[in-house]
């Protein structure tokens, strides 16, 4: 089986978002830069798969140079390969997506594993996008992934419920917690990393779709007003304020 | 003209997709708006005249009583390139962020998830959209031909506007999918998802066990709410499933009131709930974060404020 995870570099997610002097972008200074959350279950299940069934894990990031260090640590967990290509953040899940599917197409991969979205941009689009470009079937957010013979049977986070998607091979699978718990690398494992080679190539261009042209921050909320009395005045107190100033009740 | 893909449920149009469908007809002014309704029965799409629909596409047939992604994108895609339409929206419901964004790949298109603006400037639109998990917003300006977004619930008004609505019939698919829901497991009982309640209830680590969540529920109940949890909560190993999570690796929110019970405030939780309308905090830590956000503040005991809340909230009959 061949199997590919799909990576991004993002900042941190406690970082404090400062936007860059041209007004469009982060401020990259003293960001932290890490593996988006939820690409790590998408390369653990993608281990874990491995492990149990025998395959061969491609990791692949598009990004910048930098984007290797989350290559670099794919590879400390255990993937056989890995790839960057290179391209410059554009905002555009399509544009990315278009990247992955022209570099996956004809590469026989038998699942293409993803985060339900990159931290950041939060457009939780890119998975969904490859299946389609690729014709494969998808199932998003998924907590629970089964294999047998050329089709899967995944649990996800639907409306009202966990729905059970079942479809074909080779597929698209984006990963939510709760998919797995990843594991962290060991010593053995990131000096076996460090002998192994990152491929580089130049992501194919392809016309973005859309552009950020601003970034902003949101407005700071006005500090509110402390109730005081004891419980009961207190929950007197913010019902009728609720009720008839801030008429959300 | 502007299609708005729309959601049902039972047999009412979910209100998620009036919201979309009211931003779709302030956005296309003299233009048309199509309400496009997509399963095994499309009974209750004709309310999408009362909300500005001038034409109501059904695409009805067994085959689409079970939701499959790519048989609903070829659906959607092929009713799009069928009028002729420039923008497509839809809620950023479940269905919606699975949908949408293999409709843009099918058409490309454009496509900005979980927007809270639109306008539009000429033939081409413009999207606000949380990023870094509503720590900043990013304005998105479109150059493909199909512009598709996403509206993140409970932000666009529903505004009344009665237009035709004039019903048209899709040709029926294929059934020819590559996956599907099978069946639907752990039923959350009819519950709304948090990311479309008007009022959502949370508990932090200041509830000290899973049980007490109880108390919530009660709350939630007099006040007709909706109960979740921060980070904390989940990973206290309490039981309250990640669902129930809201913050930056949770659900965004943006409810109209929001009571935050026994939360500090991290700022993983704060990016997944800043957006709401009325903020509460109730925690006995008087220098807790969470106090500098909210619209009211009670510094005490949640374990007494709170049933003297529900137990008002009855008294008074006040129900949302």
């Amino acid at each position: 089986m061949k199997i590919l995870v799909a990576l991004k570099q993002v900042p941190d997610t406690e970082t404090k978002i400062k936007v860059g002097a041209e007004g469009r972008s982060l401020d990259p200074a003293d960001v932290k830069w890490i593996t988006s959350p939820y690409d790590e279950y998408a390369l653990e299940e993608g281990l874990r798969l491995k492990e149990s069934k025998g395959a061969e894990v491609t990791a692949v990031s598009v990004g910048p140079e930098k984007a290797k260090d989350v290559l670099r640590n794919a590879l400390a967990l255990g993937a056989d390969a890995a790839v960057l290509l290179k391209s410059n953040e554009t905002g555009d899940p399509l544009a990315v997506a278009k990247t992955l599917a022209i570099f996956a197409e004809g590469k026989g991969f038998d699942l293409l594993l993803f985060g339900n979205k990159g931290f950041g941009a939060d457009n939780g689009a890119v998975g969904a996008m490859v299946a389609e470009l690729l014709g494969l079937a998808q199932a998003n957010l998924v907590t629970k992934l089964e294999l047998e013979e050329g089709r899967f049977r995944a649990e996800r986070e639907g409306d009202g419920g966990t729905e059970v998607v079942e479809g074909s091979l080779p597929a698209v699978i984006t990963a939510q917690r709760g998919l797995n718990e990843p594991r962290y690398a060991g010593l053995k494992g990131i000096m076996a990393a460090k002998k192994k080679t990152i491929e580089e190539l130049e992501g194919t261009a392809v016309a973005a779709t859309l552009t950020v042209s601003a970034l902003t921050l949101p407005p700071t909320r006005p500090e509110g007003r402390k109730l005081d009395g004891d419980a009961a005045a207190q929950a007197s107190a913010l019902l009728g304020l609720l009720r008839d100033e801030a008429k959300v009740l | 003209m502007i299609l708005v893909f729309c959601e049902l449920q039972n047999g009412k149009i979910r209100k998620a997709s009036l919201e979309a469908l009211s931003e779709a007809r302030r956005l296309a002014g003299e233009a048309r708006v199509g309400a496009l309704f997509v399963g095994a029965s499309c009974a209750g799409a004709e309310d999408a005249a009362k909300f500005g629909a001038d034409l109501i596409l059904k695409a009805e047939a067994p085959v689409l009583g079970a939701y499959s992604s790519d048989l609903f994108a070829t659906v959607v895609a092929d009713a799009v390139k069928a009028r002729g339409a420039s923008v497509l929206l839809g809620a950023a419901t479940p269905m919606g962020k699975d949908l949408l964004p293999r409709v843009a790949a099918k058409l490309g298109a454009g496509y900005a998830a979980e927007v809270t603006g639109l306008s539009m400037h000429g033939n081409k639109l413009q999207a606000l959209r949380p990023v870094y998990a509503a720590k900043a917003f990013a304005t998105v300006d479109f150059s493909s031909e199909v512009q598709i977004a996403s509206t993140r619930p409970n932000v666009f008004a529903v505004t009344e506007c009665s237009k035709a609505g004039t019903a048209e019939a899709l040709p029926a698919p294929t059934a020819d999918f590559k996956a599907i829901v099978k069946e639907i497991l752990a039923k959350s009982g009819g519950k709304q998802d948090l990311t479309e309640a008007e009022v959502i209830v949370s508990g932090g680590r200041g509830m000290k066990e899973g049980a007490n969540f109880q108390l919530l529920e009660d709350l939630a109940e007099a006040i007709g709410g909706v109960v979740g949890a921060s980070r904390a909560a989940v990973d206290a190993g309490w039981g309250i499933p990640h669902n129930m999570q809201v913050g930056q690796t949770g659900k965004v929110v943006s409810p109209t009131l929001y009571i935050a019970c026994g939360i500090s405030g991290a700022i993983q939780h704060v990016a997944g709930m800043s957006g709401s309308k009325v903020i509460v905090a109730i925690n006995k830590d008087p220098e807790a974060p969470i106090f500098k956000l909210a619209n009211y503040g009670i510094v005490g005991d949640l374990f007494e404020v709170v049933p003297e809340l529900t137990k008002a909230a009855k008294a008074l009959g006040i129900t949302k």
